[in-house]
């Protein structure tokens, strides 16, 4: 994992919405000001996945004291499966990019998805995360997703 | 009472990896561990520290989940993400792989052998509890296989003096089991929990369970005993007699009673390492009170994904955690 023990030398997050609007984190240390940028690809198609309005909204609170990292995502589309797959690829970005001491969290924004109890479940319990990424094939999807393309 | 837990020693012995279980053997000498880098490591100890004396690194291709001592100590069962179980037998310092268990469809989760050496449970994503008789010749045989979990089955555990085995799972349930006309069956179910239960251990005399969860409790479970006298009566009742909430931050993974000293130990998600003591047990059997004897809050610098007890020596505590560390702890009732 790479990253300095401070946060304002973690790797930056790209996030790129159709308005090329940026996403201010909100964070509870009022020395911190960080701008976290996701830019998540659908391996299906070729624009992002802001773009095709699969995630409508994406809030993101940092608490460097507390070592906390929490995401809140809106899939727009009602299919489980690509919230789980969304939710993944947001989890795995912020493992690679915090440092070690961060604990994160990725969920659905509440009410806005049907199972968003069970995605939430599967998101939290990191031995099935952890299973998850060792088969290379959904990694594979899980890295393509994050892949950036123009930014 | 108040409590302390001293550090002893730190050691990094997966590095770049988890370390998801550390496991003393018998004799309380040796102490295995596991992790994400598919290896097993044997650690002994050489005057003041703790030194690895064997590493297996080729029985899986991928984590190694759970490692256990067979009650004689002479052979480590592994369980890992590979779907498979191996079988390692010791001989003087070496460790070699007798055989591999296969059968679970998915990562096998947890590996428990039961007192009296003759029997093996695993567990697994697969939703299963899969039950193995070892004979004489070390030739293993599933005898049972359980289906009833209805999610991801995450810990077995064997009851200390009977051939009981409990289990626990993402669906927030424990199992209990016990062999019925040769068949291994679902006796009961402690619902309870509001989320994922991690881990599960007995009391030194087996009569009561505690269990720990994603809720963040730890629940204390007692065996009811039947008004009537049956004895032989097929069916285990349970139930909630104590549930310790408020005290961790984030997911309990793993819960230890210590054989010993009765003592139960935590290790959570916040880092940190928390032992519990019970108040007079004579009170009222039926409604145990435990206090929080002492609290580590940065045991490591990781989650916490094991707490085990030295077997032989009162009070010695081995914890392992997601920066691939394990760490040896001495802990004192009164400090």
């Amino acid at each position: 994992m790479s990253g300095g023990t401070r946060l304002e030398n973690a790797n930056p997050l790209i996030f790129q919405r159709s308005g090329e609007r940026r996403l201010t984190a909100t964070d509870e240390d009022e020395d911190l000001h960080c701008y976290f940028d996701i830019s998540i690809n659908d391996p299906e198609h070729p624009l992002s996945l802001e773009e095709l309005n699969v995630v409508e909204q994406m809030r993101v609170n940092v608490n460097d004291q507390e070592s906390m990292v929490s995401v809140e995502f809106t899939p727009t589309i009602p299919h489980c499966s690509m919230a789980t797959l969304i939710g993944l690829s947001i989890k795995v970005k912020l493992l690679r990019s915090l440092p070690d001491r961060f604990k994160i969290d990725v969920h659905i924004t509440p009410g806005t998805h049907a199972s968003e109890d069970a995605v939430n479940k599967q998101l939290a319990d990191k031995e099935r995360v952890a299973a998850a990424l060792e088969n290379s094939q959904l990694l594979e999807v899980v890295n393509q997703c994050l892949s950036s393309r123009a930014m | 009472m108040k409590g302390a837990l001293e550090l002893l020693q730190r050691v990094s012995a997966h590095p770049d990896a988890r370390c998801w279980c550390v496991a003393w053997s018998p004799s309380g000498t040796l102490l295995a561990s596991c992790g994400g880098d598919c290896a097993i490591k044997i650690w002994g100890k050489e005057g003041d520290s703790w030194e690895c004396k064997c590493v297996m690194a080729d029985g899986h291709q991928r984590t190694v989940r759970t490692v256990a001592w067979s009650p004689c100590g002479k052979y480590l069962a592994s369980a890992s993400f590979d779907a498979t179980t191996c079988i390692w037998k010791k001989t003087n310092d070496d460790f070699e792989s007798l055989t591999v268990l296969e059968g679970h469809e998915n990562e096998v989760k947890c590996v428990t052998w039961a007192p009296s050496g003759n029997l093996l449970a695993t567990c697994s994503r697969d939703k299963s509890v899969w039950i193995w008789e070892v004979d004489e010749e070390d030739e293993y045989e599933c005898v049972s296989v359980v289906n009833s979990h209805t999610q991801d089955v995450k810990h077995v555990v064997w009851h200390p003096t009977q051939e009981l085995l409990a289990s626990a799972g993402y669906d927030n349930k424990v199992c209990i089991y016990k062999e019925v006309d040769d068949d291994w069956e679902c006796r009961a179910t402690l619902e309870g929990h509001e989320s994922t239960v991690w881990s599960l251990a007995f009391d030194p005399e087996g009569q009561r369970l505690a269990s720990c969860s994603d809720d963040r409790t730890v629940k204390i479970w007692k065996k009811s005993t039947l008004g009537d006298g049956e004895s032989d009566s097929s069916d285990e009742s349970w139930k909630c007699v104590c549930t310790l909430s408020g005290f961790h931050g984030r997911t309990i993974y793993d819960v230890a009673w210590c054989r010993l000293t009765g003592a139960l130990a935590t290790a959570c998600g916040d880092d940190g390492v928390r032992v519990f003591k019970e108040e007079d047990p004579t009170v009222d059997p039926e409604q145990p009170v435990f206090f929080m004897s002492a609290h580590l809050p940065k045991a490591h610098g990781q989650d916490v994904n094991c707490v085990s007890w030295n077997p032989k020596e009162a009070g010695l505590l081995a914890t392992c955690s997601d920066n691939g560390e394990f760490a040896i702890w001495k802990y004192n009732s009164d400090s």
